[in-house]
């Protein structure tokens, strides 16, 4: 009993007992986390699953849903997230470095960009509530069939590219607002200063979960909104 | 990850690349190259999707091998359900 009240005295703080070296430490909890992001990758994927089987079959319907969708928002959102991923991974680099108050800088300003992400989806959203174009009761789509005569178009089709655009937008959005919040609960802590750089797990976790639904939108960027924007002939 | 610490300024370069793929996409949407169009769209976000996992994730400078084992299955893992079932959707009007 003596020996190990001497090992616990001497033990580091930062080090859970069942690890030989804080590293082992991390890299263990890194890859408990990108093990959870197999699995998120398999959660979208029946989703992009769907997508690639219904955008085979219905091209035409696809491509026209797609350019009634503001790219101009699309590209602005994809410009925002990328934005916020330098933020958590500078800041990561600053938890690393013991920085605290450049850490809370970073945190803030990727949970700015977060929310300006949301608030353009919800612009998205609203104009298309607003042209009728969510699937269901008051699904209209005759706009698009009018504006794209070149274009061959099934209704009912259409309404598959909108169930899936709400469906994968939406999923995306949900994953946003849980990062949201993951973020500050990692602001509080590094507030309170519970993150020094001997550990930071928490952030270089929370870091790999923002990173993923970046690039989860990286594929849906292009996958919604640029099938087919060529001049029509 | 360990306990290397990537300089900034590489960030900085990763973002800069991240901006100019994703400019460059969006242009390259709008000149007709057929079938293409689509190859170019996805080659051009897996780019962007492999700089943000080996730089902004750290995967490039991990000692610990079984991340990229993680990571390599889930990849494959997510081609076996699309190509399986495209087999399978993709035939139907074969007969």
């Amino acid at each position: 009993m003596a020996d190990s009240t001497v090992g616990v005295e001497s033990h580091d703080p930062a080090l859970r007992h069942h690890f030989a070296t804080r590293e082992q430490q991390r890299e263990a909890s890194s890859l408990g986390m990108w093990l959870f992001l197999g699995t998120e990758i398999m959660f979208f994927g029946g989703m992009f699953c769907a997508y690639l089987i219904y955008r085979y079959w219905y091209y035409n319907e696809f491509a026209a849903g797609s350019r009634s969708i503001s790219i101009k928002w699309g590209t602005i959102n994809t410009i925002v997230l990328i934005c916020s991923s330098l933020t958590v991974a500078l800041s990561v680099r600053a938890a690393q470095m013991g920085k605290r108050k450049l850490v809370l800088l970073l945190l803030s300003l990727t949970m700015l960009f977060g929310v300006a992400f949301l608030g353009i989806k919800g612009i998205e959203w609203y104009e298309k509530f607003q042209e009728h174009h969510v699937p269901g009761q008051s699904f209209d789509a005759s706009d698009i069939v009018r504006e794209y005569p070149q274009i061959h178009i099934n209704q009912q089709h259409e309404q598959i590219y909108f169930s899936l655009y709400f469906a994968m937008t939406g999923l995306h959005a949900l994953h946003m607002i849980i990062g949201l919040g993951i973020f500050l609960y990692l602001t509080f802590h590094t507030w309170k200063g519970t993150y020094t750089p001997e550990y930071y797990t928490p952030l270089e976790i929370g870091g790999l979960y923002w990173h993923f639904v970046d690039i989860v939108w990286i594929y849906l960027y292009p996958l919604l909104y640029l099938i087919d924007r060529k001049p029509l002939g | 990850m360990s306990e290397h610490i990537i300089p900034a300024k590489l960030y900085v370069g990763i973002w800069i690349a991240l901006m100019i793929l994703t400019v460059l996409t969006a242009g390259v949407s709008f000149i007709d190259l057929g079938p293409f169009n689509t190859v170019v769209a996805l080659v051009i976000a897996t780019c962007k999707a492999l700089l943000v996992v080996l730089f902004f994730m750290h995967v490039k400078y991990t000692s610990e091998k079984m991340t990229k084992v993680v990571i390599l299955s889930a990849v494959f893992w997510l081609f076996i359900l699309l190509a399986l079932s495209l087999s399978d959707y993709g035939t139907r009007m074969w007969r």
